[in-house]
């Protein structure tokens, strides 16, 4: 654990005195230090390109009045700097008649181990695993012209000091391996990517050689690619494949049941609680307590217990992702979902590990139903306009299906939809639910956190992919 | 107060002798103070205040041909003690890459140029709160209007850049920057849009008025949109997008992209990939250019550079570690282009909009779909249908889609160029692509 306070000027009794004067009348806030070690080590183009560490401390001090917040951070910890701070939010929040709330909820549980990462595996290890991936893509396959593979592996201890001198505190590992391959075969390029990761020892992950697992994935994928054809333009059904591709429901519908964006009416589901938002079957629910997951947390960054969220309960909205802010003024409880990038950012409603659960159909007869469409098995990145509810995402390994069977693999294309709207297309919701292997970052307000989706095979009615054949 | 160059001068001073000490044959450090204070306004009231002030070392160790790198925000003595002496034995442990060093020492800037990139005017909270009491005013004065989201911020930075090649150089920088974000309703639909204004100096930035005013003008003509059929047809960039296309062939020259082999445009130096008439170029000594620098993120100095002439591609943008691998010098291009922008093409803005009886007008593009290695693309897109130049209807929940190779091929430029950002184009239609819609 860290101590914050062993080599400053600052006592923990006079940052207790400082906060509880600072938050005296406000309706909530506290002080939030952090401690992170991460490192980098990159191997690209048959070298190692870089090995960087890096080591950041810091406070953000936070006060709320009503739906004000204001905040102030530092990465100097000092009496000095925490009162500047502390002149910084009072001059903001002048007329303070907020009353604190001190409720927070306690927990004895944890959901991944004290450990940090990046000394359970020496440096020469870690090379070694990055040298032998590099020489096992170039000789299992001839058309592999570029590999590039790394590993993050990060710390975070944070502690979080609330008005009155309640104290909560978390240490949080974090890893997370990846491997890029190109390909060129008679002139063309494809690329493959493939990474596992969550929030454990790299061995729990890399034991017995199964990087060869992850070579392999991204290897299989750039090979499909190399075979892909332009991929179709316009209306049609779409298959998506279990796990990852629930980025899909990750921007389709869960920034849009963000407490904040609802509060504010901005979402395109403020107004439907309670109201039938996609079909019968279909059950979304936000989870911090999945063990070792990446997007797992123990308390969230205001302190509060995470728990398993139902949003949507057999096509029926049943509640948003909330911190204290928007909980307090939507008049509900924080369901853990308060999170921030680190201490130079303030807290928002965050996702953690959103999943659909299994339903009752195969993947088998989802195919089998579509004459025209597309099978779409994994992706790149995702994005939402939660106003307007449209989203994107790209796929990275997609087939056409022809009359009820997979077809060519197709180029890399964007598709969009409608969220309120699309998960009312879902007409068939497998039974083969998987998590994503680990990789996956969230960004809301410029700030990056990581996060976790999970869902079965499902088969959507209408989606537009925007490929270039008409 | 931001730290002077004194101060951060004799950290990095600091740094480069006890590398020195503990074994580093080479060695570069940058440290940076920022501080950053923003206000937000929400539906004409105050939401939120937030003031950062980030203090950060980066240090790159050199041992030959070895090479490691830390960075931290702890400045203390013995925490920079400890870390270096990390980084160095990580980079005796890092095996060695021959194309590993320092810059030429030829090729380091002689001098920082003054090019005005910092204003001490400083503008207190209150003032912050006046600006964006009248630009919320403005937006929320359209009754379509529902929500408004808007803030200023004031950003002053200064760094100390230094090696152990004698180099230490740095300057001060300042950014103001105001932005509304607006949500507009009526009776089918719900959109949201923006407009903002950053400059390097206060007195430069748009009127809070004409501000409010245009994003709630951009926002409510959206409203009602409407999906149209999957078709080929010409497209018309605005401005705020076709920059968007050159930050991507820039990602694609990238030296590092090149010598990796992972750009669509390796191996197209003195290639024809433009019309005739095309020109970017990237300038780093526009006065109070948001991209302006005297030297680059290594301290090599930095020139003009037309990098496509008449639609040839002239150059990549090179940096230290891929010119050498490429056989080439650094154009001073670590960390990126500068001010870089498409010059101005012959024809005006309103006779773009009137050259096809048909066409969509792009404002807002969503989604990664830029794939630099293969050269394809396919994102989602909002606009309005343009016939005969008049503006027909708003559309949206369409991709656009095809490849940089053909679509580079394809530009027309208008005239109608300013400098409103780092990376600048001006209104630009792409003809030929291929639209998915219903």
């Amino acid at each position: 654990m860290s101590n914050f306070f062993e080599k400053s000027d600052l006592s923990r009794n006079d940052a207790e005195g400082i906060i509880s004067d600072t938050l005296k009348k406000c309706d909530d806030g506290e002080l939030y230090l952090e401690n992170s070690k991460s490192e980098s080590i990159l191997l690209d183009d048959n070298k190692i390109k870089n090995s960087n560490y890096s080591s950041d401390l810091g406070f953000g001090l936070r006060a709320v009045l009503d739906e004000i917040v204001a905040y102030s951070h530092s990465n100097e910890i000092s009496k000095n700097s925490l009162q500047q701070s502390s002149q910084n939010l009072k001059s903001t929040l002048k007329s303070a008649k907020g009353i604190y709330n001190h409720e927070i909820p306690k927990t004895n549980k944890k959901y991944y181990e004290n450990i940090n990462p990046i000394e359970q595996k020496t440096l020469n290890e870690k090379i070694e695993i990055l040298n032998k991936v590099n020489s096992y893509l170039r000789t299992k396959d001839n058309n592999v012209k570029q590999v590039t593979a790394n590993f993050l592996g990060e710390q975070k201890s944070i502690e979080i000091i609330r008005s009155g001198g309640e104290t909560l505190t978390d240490i949080r590992p974090l890893v997370r391996f990846n491997v890029t391959v190109m390909l060129e075969k008679n002139g063309r390029k494809e690329t493959g990517v493939y990474g596992i990761g969550g929030r454990q020892s790299y061995d729990s992950y890399l034991r017995q050689d199964s990087w060869k697992s992850v070579c392999d994935e991204a290897l299989r994928i750039a090979s499909v690619n190399l075979e892909s054809k332009p991929a179709p333009a316009g209306e049609m059904k779409v298959v998506l494949g279990p796990g990852w591709p629930a980025i899909l429901i990750h921007e389709a519908v869960g920034h849009g049941l963000e407490g904040d964006f609802n509060r504010k009416k901005t979402s395109a589901f403020h107004n439907l609680m309670g109201q039938k938002v996609a079909s019968e079957g279909v059950t979304i629910i936000d989870d911090g307590t999945i063990d070792n997951r990446r997007g797992s947390l123990t308390i969230d960054d205001e302190g509060t217990p995470t728990e398993k969220t139902v949003l949507i309960e057999n096509g029926i909205l049943k509640n948003f992702m909330q911190d204290r802010l928007n909980a307090r003024l939507m008049k509900t409880r924080s369901t853990g979902s308060g999170r921030r990038e680190n201490y130079r950012h303030i807290v928002l409603p965050r996702m953690r590990n959103t999943m659909m659960l299994n339903g009752n159909n195969t993947q088998e007869e989802m195919i089998k139903s579509v004459d025209r469409g597309i099978f779409a098995v994994s992706f790149g990145g995702g994005q939402v306009d939660i106003t307007s509810g449209k989203f994107v995402f790209n796929c990275t390994e997609a087939y056409e299906i022809i009359n009820g069977k997979i077809g060519s693999p197709i180029k890399g294309a964007t598709l969009i939809g409608d969220g309120p709207s699309i998960l009312k297309e879902v007409s068939m919701v497998g039974n083969d639910m998987m998590l994503d292997p680990g990789i996956g970052t969230c960004g809301k307000a410029g700030q990056g956190v990581p996060v976790g989706v999970a869902q079965p095979s499902i088969l959507i009615n209408k989606m537009t992919v925007g490929g270039t054949k008409l | 107060m931001i730290k002077d160059q004194e101060y951060l001068s004799e950290k990095a001073s600091y740094c480069l002798d006890i590398a020195k000490k503990l074994g580093a044959s080479d060695t570069s450090v940058v440290v940076g103070n920022s501080i950053s204070e923003t206000v937000n306004f929400r539906n004409q009231k105050l939401d939120e205040s937030n003031r950062s002030d980030n203090l950060a070392v980066n240090i790159i160790t050199y041992i030959g041909k070895k090479k490691s790198s830390i960075s931290s925000s702890n400045l203390l003595k013995e925490n920079l003690d400890t870390l270096i002496e990390k980084c160095v034995e990580t980079t005796k442990k890092t095996p060695e890459d021959e194309f590993n060093s320092l810059p030429d020492k030829d090729l380091l800037a002689k001098d920082v140029k003054d090019l005005d990139l910092f204003d001490d005017t400083n503008i207190k909270n209150e003032n912050k709160i006046e600006y964006l009491i009248r630009l919320e005013a403005s937006a929320s004065s359209n009754k379509k209007i529902i929500n408004t989201e808007s803030s200023f911020t004031q950003d002053k930075s200064n760094f100390i850049l230094a090696n152990s090649d004698g180099f230490s150089k740095g300057y001060k920088s300042s950014s103001y920057t105001a932005s509304s974000v607006v949500v507009a309703k009526d009776d089918k639909s719900m959109e949201r849009d923006y407009e903002y204004t950053s400059r390097c100096h206060f007195k430069d930035i748009k009127d809070a008025e004409e501000l409010g005013k245009s994003a709630a003008e951009q926002t409510v003509r959206k409203l009602s949109p409407k999906k149209i059929e999957s078709e080929k047809i010409s497209l018309i960039f605005d401005k705020r997008i076709a920059k968007g296309i050159l930050s991507t062939f820039a990602g694609a020259i990238s030296s590092s992209a090149i010598s990796r082999g992972t750009s669509f445009l390796k191996d197209k130096i003195n290639q024809k990939l433009f019309p005739d008439g095309i020109n970017i170029l990237d300038k780093p000594d526009i006065l109070k250019g948001l991209g302006s620098r005297s030297f680059d993120s290594e301290g090599v100095k930095t020139n003009t550079l037309k990098l496509v002439e008449q639609g040839v591609l002239k150059d990549y943008l090179i940096d230290t570690y891929n010119g050498k691998k490429l056989n080439k010098k650094s154009n001073g291009r670590c960390g990126g282009t500068s001010n870089l922008y498409f010059d101005n093409g012959n024809i005006s803005y309103k006779d773009l909009l009137n050259s096809k009886s048909k066409c969509l007008y792009i404002t807002e593009t969503i989604g990664h779909g830029s794939n630099l290695v293969t050269g394809d693309y396919s994102v989602g897109a909002t606009g309005y249908l343009i016939e005969n130049g008049e503006f027909k209807y708003p559309i949206n929940e369409i991709t656009i889609a095809g490849n940089f190779v053909d679509m580079f091929q394809s530009i027309t430029l208008a005239n109608d160029l300013e400098f409103e950002y780092a990376t600048n184009s001006p209104t630009m239609m792409i003809e030929g692509m291929v639209v998915a819609g219903k």
